[in-house]
């Protein structure tokens, strides 16, 4: 690794599971998940009507004024939230003399919502059924009657980074970005980097999402990626298990703040993690399969370690390997679970079966940009608290998947290192390492 | 800077067609692409322009290998124009990939990154409206449940796979064959900048040694248009006007913007691997700064302050001094309080000199590219600078400044230099 150091000093997140640290972190202890049916929309017909909602959430809660932010995107009121729990804890806000010029941010933040109704209403309305296409005129018409312009206007992927900036005054580098399943680990290993070269000196960063609306679960639907255990949602989420039928979809956000070493020792903070290491790379194969092979994710872990200066074959004196847990990806896919297995064994290699990986996918849902995000602070989680959340439903194990899943129950465990896995759609690798705080 | 970058290969999308040759002719002789929209009938909307890229420009089965054809089923317009100007500019840059035909990779497929801006996809409406019809009873009034249960079937399998952000450096990493990080920024207009940005860090981290990047967007979609007429940023305009006044940058009587599709991909290298392959340089990375505007309307505004934070840092990357820029390429929507915000952070960080630099307008011709708008740009500063000319008269041109200023409020100034100048 070279350039300046990274570390962490806050974090925070809303999540179907919750919206604290605390009460989340226990739920996951316990292997407890909240997946029930949808009541955002009537999705009583589609293939899949549950998911993990986030419920009662109050996003002007977390904002000094609520009129500044408008009328946010779901995203942006999630991004808003979790991103003040992180700049709180962090104790930024406390600092006398903050060059806001120096702070930046960098989110992997998805979309907003399309306001499916009035679209719908819209589109019917001036449909010509001979053509088979609508009047564009009608449409103008009918839009202007049933379209919320202020609402369609927030659906942008970048809304959340503009208002996070507006509420802490953040000046410096911004970007987001959108590679679906990766986007909130990429956006964070891009942020160290940006740290790393000295370009600022704290990033505001993570992820947000929701694609818990009427097109997204039609989307996933049509592909078939979602689980359909409709009779069953609490077992639905089933990653690494015979069974295992498709993702169940999340929503929610997570954000950390990321600092340069000498910052924060300068200021005092306190440090809850490392981030020594980053790697990132495209599959180029197939716009909907993983390369067989798993050669992205081993490249994408690869080149994390290499940046940590981990050896992954390697043992200290008690044989422990120097990576104590992984986050896998672990959608509960049939394709992703058994190529990240094999990709993490030819990584791994002999040491690969020693090391516990978890999907907390399994508790939480998919949060699809978020995920990368709230998994990291999952880590910092469990270096803190010495457990590892397990991967719960996990009754039938895949006879081919032969990793320490952790399966069902959590386990004590000390661990100062976590590798974190998040691979999107389209062929987007990402892999970050975490480490405990070191002199 | 560490690990000097260079541009060796472009290839823009505007309503002129593929490639720099027919942009940059347009930009010479003063023509507009913003026309008639085709892509619907506008007539009815407030701007019944574009700057569209003519229907018999661009046919994507063509260009693509023959293998990939199929694949051309699920690209939705920006798909397409992004796997378009990837051609262009991987050819252009004199390179074999995976895409261009036989012949071993002129780089390591692993040691090639690949960023692309993209914007927020909007689904085709009447492929939407079929299925919604479906859905509907027999008043037309529609339903959820039969929706869930026929509507959803009338979408093809792989129809969110369209519309997806990253889909297009998806397809253009599985032409071209580049394993190398990847990513899909999402910051409007600066998407590109700040893509090329990632893209020249990945290659100075050592994580590869050349990168497509760029962006690509077309918005001329009813929803979209309908957003951005929402937002406040199109020009009113009638069937009949002038399409060539329609957009007036820095003008006091400036009333908005024309939307444009388009955008490009660059090829950008590691200085010394360009050298050691026999590449022709076409300019140098010299500095690409970002930073944030923090205002309460980030839809037709933008921080002067802020904009000219970001040249001031550019400026130091590149160890230049104001004196050093020799013409800028601003975002020149013709959104007046963008604008202004430009032309004063010039002043700011330029002193008086900089407003009356030479600046080169491309909304006028080509229309509001959006998350491609900074390609464009870049493109025609690289080939400027290549020509030491600007569009209609021969000059000097060591440095040159590209500034954007995002819907959204995200800033970039990049300096590009003539090779001997950096």
């Amino acid at each position: 690794m070279s350039g300046r150091r990274v570390v962490i000093t806050g974090s925070g997140w809303i999540t179907p599971m919750g919206h604290d640290l605390d009460s989340v972190w226990k739920r996951l202890v316990a292997g407890d998940t909240m997946v029930g049916p949808i009541d955002r929309f009537d999705a009583a017909t589609f293939p899949t009507s549950f998911a993990n909602q986030v419920r009662d959430y109050d996003w002007t809660k977390y904002v000094e004024s609520a009129a500044r932010h408008g009328q946010p995107g779901m995203h942006t009121a999630f991004a808003l939230g979790a991103a003040r729990q992180a700049w709180n804890a962090s104790g930024l806000g406390d600092m006398d003399g903050l060059d806001r010029r120096r702070c930046g941010l960098y989110l992997g933040s998805g979309e907003g919502a399309l306001d499916f109704d009035s679209y719908q209403k819209s589109t019917t309305a001036s449909w010509q059924k001979d053509l088979a296409k609508i009047n564009e005129g009608s449409w103008h018409a009918a839009a202007a009657e049933y379209i919320d312009g202020a609402y369609e206007v927030a659906q942008e992927p970048n809304e959340p980074i503009t208002h996070i900036a507006r509420e802490f005054g953040l000046r410096g580098p911004a970007f987001n970005c959108l590679t679906a399943c990766a986007a909130s680990t990429q956006a964070i290993g891009e942020a160290c980097d940006i740290l790393r070269r000295g370009d600022a000196d704290v990033m505001i960063s993570g992820g947000t999402h929701t694609m818990l609306h009427v097109l997204g679960i039609t989307g996933f639907n049509r592909l078939t990626a979602l689980s359909t255990r409709s009779e069953d949602p609490e077992h639905a989420s089933r990653p690494f298990s015979r069974s295992r039928g498709g993702f169940v979809m999340g929503e929610g956000s997570g954000v950390i703040v990321l600092e340069s070493l000498e910052h924060a020792e300068a200021r005092g903070a306190t440090i809850l993690a490392e981030v020594t290491g980053y790697g990132s790379s495209a599959d180029a194969y197939r716009i909907t399969d993983l390369h067989p092979d798993g050669r992205g994710p081993a490249a994408a872990m690869h080149a994390a370690m290499r940046e940590a200066g981990i050896d992954p074959k390697r043992c200290d004196a008690q044989g422990r390997p120097e990576v104590q847990y992984i986050s896998a990806h672990g959608t509960g896919t049939q394709e992703n679970d058994a190529i990240e297995t094999k990709s993490v064994k030819l990584v791994f290699g002999d040491n690969a079966p020693k090391i516990p990986m978890t999907s907390i996918k399994s508790m939480m849902g998919h949060l699809i940009c978020a995920a990368g995000a709230v998994e990291l602070i999952t880590c910092l989680l469990i270096m803190r608290e010495g457990i590892i959340p397990p991967t719960i439903n996990l009754t039938d194990p895949d006879p081919d998947l032969d990793l320490d899943y952790v399966p069902n129950v959590a386990r004590a465990a000390t661990v100062d290192t976590c590798l974190s896995n998040s691979f999107g759609f389209g062929g987007q690798n990402d892999t970050l390492v975490v480490q405990r705080p070191r002199p | 800077m560490s690990r000097p970058v260079a541009i060796t290969g472009i290839g823009p999308v505007t309503a002129f067609g593929l490639g720099i040759e027919p942009l940059w002719e347009a930009l010479e002789a003063n023509e507009t692409g913003i026309k008639p929209l085709e892509a619907y009938d506008g007539t009815q909307w407030n701007c019944p322009f574009g700057g569209e890229l003519p229907k018999d420009a661009f046919a994507i089965r063509k260009l693509v290998p023959k293998h990939y054809r199929k694949a051309t089923k699920v690209m939705c317009r920006d798909i397409e124009l992004a796997v378009g100007g990837a051609l262009f500019a991987v050819k252009d840059a004199g390179l074999t990939t995976a895409g261009t035909g036989e012949g071993e990779p002129t780089i390591a497929p692993d040691r090639v990154g690949c960023h692309i801006g993209a914007g927020l996809i909007c689904p085709d409406v009447n492929e939407l409206g079929e299925a919604f019809v479906v859905s509907c009873d027999d008043d037309m009034t529609f339903s959820l449940g039969h929706w869930g249960r026929e509507g959803m079937q009338h979408l093809t399998p792989l129809w969110l796979l369209k519309y997806l952000p990253n889909m297009l450096a998806c397809h253009v990493t599985i032409v071209h064959d580049c394993q190398g990080p990847s990513n899909t920024i999402t910051c409007w207009e600066s998407s590109a900048p700040l893509s090329m940005a990632e893209s020249m860090r990945v290659i100075q981290r050592g994580a590869a040694d050349a990168c497509l990047t760029g962006g690509v967007e077309s918005r001329l979609n009813v929803l979209a248009t309908l957003r951005q007429q929402y937002a406040g940023r199109i020009v009113n305009a009638s069937v009949g006007d002038d399409p060539a006044t329609l957009v007036r940058p820095f003008a006091e009587d400036a009333g908005g913007t024309v939307l444009g599709e388009g955008g490009g991909i660059l090829v950008i290298e590691a200085l010394e691997n360009a050298r050691e392959r026999g590449a022709t340089i076409k300019a140098m990375i010299s500095g690409i700064a970002c930073t944030q505007s923090i205002t309460d309307n980030i839809l037709t505004e933008a921080s002067a302050d802020s904009i000219a934070d970001a040249i001031t840092l550019a400026l130091g990357q590149a160890s230049l001094s104001a004196h050093d820029i020799d013409a800028v390429v601003p975002m020149g929507l013709g959104i007046p309080g963008i604008d202004r915000a430009e032309l004063e952070a010039l002043r700011i960080s330029l002193g008086e000199r900089g407003p009356t630099l030479p600046r080169v307008l491309l909304t006028p011709a080509t229309g509001n590219c959006c998350a491609g708008h900074g390609a464009v740009q870049l493109a025609v500063a690289t080939r400027a600078i290549e020509l030491q000319r600007l569009p209609g008269r021969d000059t000097t041109l060591n440095h040159v400044l590209i500034l954007t200023a995002s819907q959204g409020g995200q800033n970039t100034a990049t300096i590009l230099s003539q090779e001997s100048g950096s």
